[in-house]
């Protein structure tokens, strides 16, 4: 009974979508006020009733109801209570819906706080978000129904994957998807500014919250997928370049331009027609991206369905989707007018080459991820492109970005002068170089990409204390007063800029000081790492809720006191019959040290891999300073201000 | 010196092609040079397969091949498609998923002695889920109907 409540109300929902999609537009489109009404109640209409089918779906995973096919595929009734929630964007079916779930969200965010917007943007935002909701849930209704019940109904579930019983699971792809569907409002906006050829920078000033908002939730998820990689696979690594993790990354990058550029359109109104541009690719990119990971086309621990009705639907979504909006583009971009002039050395140019690079990168991932898809698809041979290849390109393509961020926030807008910035980051230039070079001295490890990555997260940190102290300079008001009467957009960026700093350093130090052994282990063995000792202290059979576990000690010592003891497993699924390595970790800021299980040899031995990668936890420190980074940005009080005196001047506003 | 405004943009945009193009150039070069290429055991056996790069063969882990060395951590195995067999060293820690029997996937390259030394090993996913390239290798040599020397059970 509930799973057909809930397949109901998405029937419901997809009529409502329609409603959304098409009448507000076309109200917009001849004036018309009622239609163009329609789109606030439609957008909570619908919110409310995906609402209904996602709880009816989620009940039916917690209450164990076999006879639906979805459930009996992806849960088990061994399988603990917060799994079974989770499960629900386990498989292809329910993460669909879960996107559909989260759009709506956006939708009807959208909807209850856009009042200061003139009427027919909002109805054209709304509508065209609407749009997008018809493609996912007609998608769902059509070739991959969550609902659809299996007769007669199956005695227990085939289980969740085991690679994904996990606490990530529960956070990792909702966060992801607020990300990655966030980018629909800025396609919405950039969409409803063609449609109805109001580019102006109030426009940009409307959709820059939202993005913040959606890259700000792309970043944490991002973090969070990076770091349960990390402990999960127990590799020791930390991102792979896998074709998955490639297609939420895509989105990041362009919408990371897409925020600069935003900037740039709001202030001086220049660089209209690219950022409406950046908008629609960042949200193609996250529609590339779900189509990637869930249509089965990939070899990887994602995609987990394989059916090539799916993919033909999401090919061709994809196609009216990226090739609707571009045509669009094409068609209306040329009647945006140019923006504000400036020099060849201005803010402006330095935000500009920022974009160029970051786009480029995505650019780059893009080919390394969908060529070999290409050949494959048209059987012109198997080929894979591995993490050496984005290694190589990534390095050339950030550094001069990671450079110029030290210089562009300096920089005045429309013209600067390249002496004087010379000038004022004299010092900041030079201790970035003596750190580069002395520091990994002093750490007795020298290579080229070791200096240059310090070199880079130096001079964003010194660049960046040079900033904050020249606006803060004068010494009429108290530290605190000068402190608060800087926008937090500013502080936002700031603390954005460090965390990519603190994040490069990071990703230096680990690269360049990592190190590993792969042991054969009887109990009673000593392994030594970086001045490490590590005892194994052999391994006991432990019990989970639904797999056994083989559970390691490995007593861990430093000139013989003791500091820390790991304790890695080899569990055994046993729905599935499926094995899977649980890391043990001692994280640090220092340094982790970090072991897995490998396989049971003769004699009560084991194959043991021990990693020790120092600073690595600072990688996603650095991901959570741009994430809070942004959060403070959003909290600015230019954004509430500029709300409530629209609002209040609302009946006679004009826009230009 | 004093530019005028359209000099400026026209360098501006030259100095843009410029950097645009080195990126494609850097961008090409890498893509070219780290391509790995796919290959089934029949391939291995015939010889068409590349002398000093590195390659990928899949097929299924022919059953009882799977032998370990005295450390522990040193594995002889074989790749069969069926038709054909390729014998693999690997030093290192197999994926959780590796079975005999089992399809597979390993990156290395091919010795003089025919032995293929694996730099990475990889293993399907599930239970039910074949990696792509150990599918494509049994699929070509069925097509090829020489599916008659080894047989996995």
């Amino acid at each position: 009974m509930i799973p057909e409540i809930g397949h109901f109300s998405l029937i419901l929902a997809l009529l409502v979508a329609l409603v959304l999609g098409t009448f507000p537009i076309i109200g917009a489109a001849r004036g018309n006020t009622v239609w163009m009404g329609l789109a606030r109640p439609a957008a909570k209409a619908q919110f409310f009733l995906i609402a209904v089918a996602f709880v009816s779906l989620a009940y039916t995973f917690a209450s164990m109801d076999y006879s639906v096919i979805y459930v009996a595929a992806n849960s088990n009734s061994k399988l603990p209570l917060q799994y079974r929630i989770a499960a629900v964007w386990g498989g292809h079916e329910g993460s669909l819906l879960l996107w559909a779930m989260i759009l709506s969200i956006w939708t009807v965010a959208v909807s209850l706080f856009s009042k200061h917007l003139p009427d027919a943007m909002r109805a054209r935002i709304l509508g065209v978000m609407g749009l997008v909701s018809v493609g996912f849930i007609l998608f769902m209704l059509t070739v991959s129904n969550p609902f659809e019940r299996l007769i007669p109904a199956a005695l227990d579930g085939r289980d969740l994957n085991p690679l994904l019983q996990d606490p990530g699971m529960v956070f990792h792809p909702p966060m992801l998807y607020m990300g990655y569907v966030g980018f629909s409002v800025a396609f919405a906006f950039a969409i409803a500014a063609l449609l109805g050829g109001e580019l102006d920078a109030a426009w940009a000033r409307w959709s820059r919250p939202w993005t913040t908002l959606a890259w700000l939730f792309l970043t944490v998820g991002l973090m969070g997928g990076s770091n349960w990689a990390y402990y999960e696979l127990g590799w020791g690594g930390w991102w792979f370049w896998d074709a998955v993790e490639n297609a939420s990354f895509m989105p990041w990058l362009v919408g990371t331009a897409l925020i600069h550029s935003l900037a740039v359109t709001e202030k001086r109104g220049s660089f209209k027609a690219w950022t409406v541009l950046l908008a629609i690719c960042a949200f193609s990119l996250s529609l590339l991206g779900t189509f990637l990971v869930r249509s089965g086309v990939l070899t990887s621990v994602h995609a987990f369905a394989t059916d090539p009705k799916r993919g033909m639907f999401i090919l061709v979504f994809l196609v009216i989707v990226i090739g609707g909006s571009l045509g669009l583009f094409a068609w209306r971009a040329p009647t945006v007018g140019r923006g504000g002039k400036f020099s060849v050395v201005s803010r402006e140019s330095f935000l500009l080459a920022n974009n160029v690079l970051l786009a480029v990168a995505a650019f780059s991932v893009l080919l390394g991820t969908l060529y070999p898809l290409f050949l494959d698809a048209l059987g012109l041979g198997k080929i894979s492109v591995g993490p050496p290849y984005f290694d190589t390109v990534f390095a050339p393509l950030m550094a001069p970005a990671l450079f110029l961020m030290g210089i562009g926030p300096i920089a005045r807008w429309k013209s600067a002068a390249l002496p004087e910035l010379a000038m004022r980051l004299r010092w900041a230039f030079g201790v970035s170089v003596v750190t580069a070079v002395v520091l990994p001295m002093v750490l007795g490890h020298w290579t080229p990409m070791i200096g240059l990555g310090l070199f880079l997260a130096f001079w964003i940190i010194a660049t960046s204390v040079y900033m904050v102290y020249q606006r803060l300079r004068g010494h009429e008001q108290s530290l605190l007063t000068r402190v608060k009467a800087v926008p937090r957009s500013w502080w936002g960026m700031v603390i954005a800029h460090l965390g990519i700093a603190i994040f490069t350093l990071g990703v230096t130090v680990v690269k360049g000081f990592e190190s590993e052994i792969a042991v054969r282990m009887l109990p009673g063995d000593v392994a030594h790492l970086a001045g490490y000792d590590f005892t194994f202290e052999g391994v006991q059979d432990s019990q989970g809720p639904n797999y056994t576990a083989s559970r390691g000690l490995l007593r861990v010592t430093k000139n013989g006191v003791e500091r820390t003891v790991l304790a890695p497993e080899k569990r055994l699924y046993t729905v599935q019959n499926m094995p899977m390595t649980e890391a043990g970790i001692s994280p640090h800021i220092i340094h982790d040290l970090y072991a897995s299980l490998g396989e049971p040899l003769s004699d009560g031995a084991w194959s043991v891999r021990i990693y020790h990668k120092p600073m690595v936890e600072w990688i996603w420190a650095g991901c959570a300073m741009m994430a809070f980074g942004g959060l403070l940005a959003l909290s600015d009080r230019r954004y509430r201000m500029k709300k409530r005196r629209e609002k209040e001047s609302m009946p006679n506003e004009v826009v230009a | 010196m004093v530019m005028k405004a359209r000099h400026k943009r026209f360098m501006l945009i030259a100095i843009g092609l410029v950097l645009l193009g080195l990126a494609a150039k850097l961008i090409l070069n890498a893509f070219q040079s780290n391509m790995v290429f796919f290959y089934t055991p029949t391939q291995v056996e015939k010889g068409e397969v590349p002398k000093n790069t590195g390659f990928r063969i899949g097929g299924l882990v022919l059953k009882d091949s799977l032998k370990r060395e005295d450390d522990g951590l040193t594995v002889h195995f074989v790749i069969t498609d069926t038709a054909k067999t390729v014998p693999v060293i690997y030093k290192g820690i197999l994926p959780d998923l590796f079975k005999e029997g089992k399809g597979v996937v390993a990156q290395g390259k091919v010795g003089a002695d025919g032995l293929f030394v694996a730099s990475e090993v990889l293993a399907k996913h599930d239970e039910n889920y074949m990696p792509p390239e150990a599918a494509e290798a049994l699929k070509r040599a069925k097509e090829q109907g020489t599916n008659s020397l080894v047989m996995p059970k």
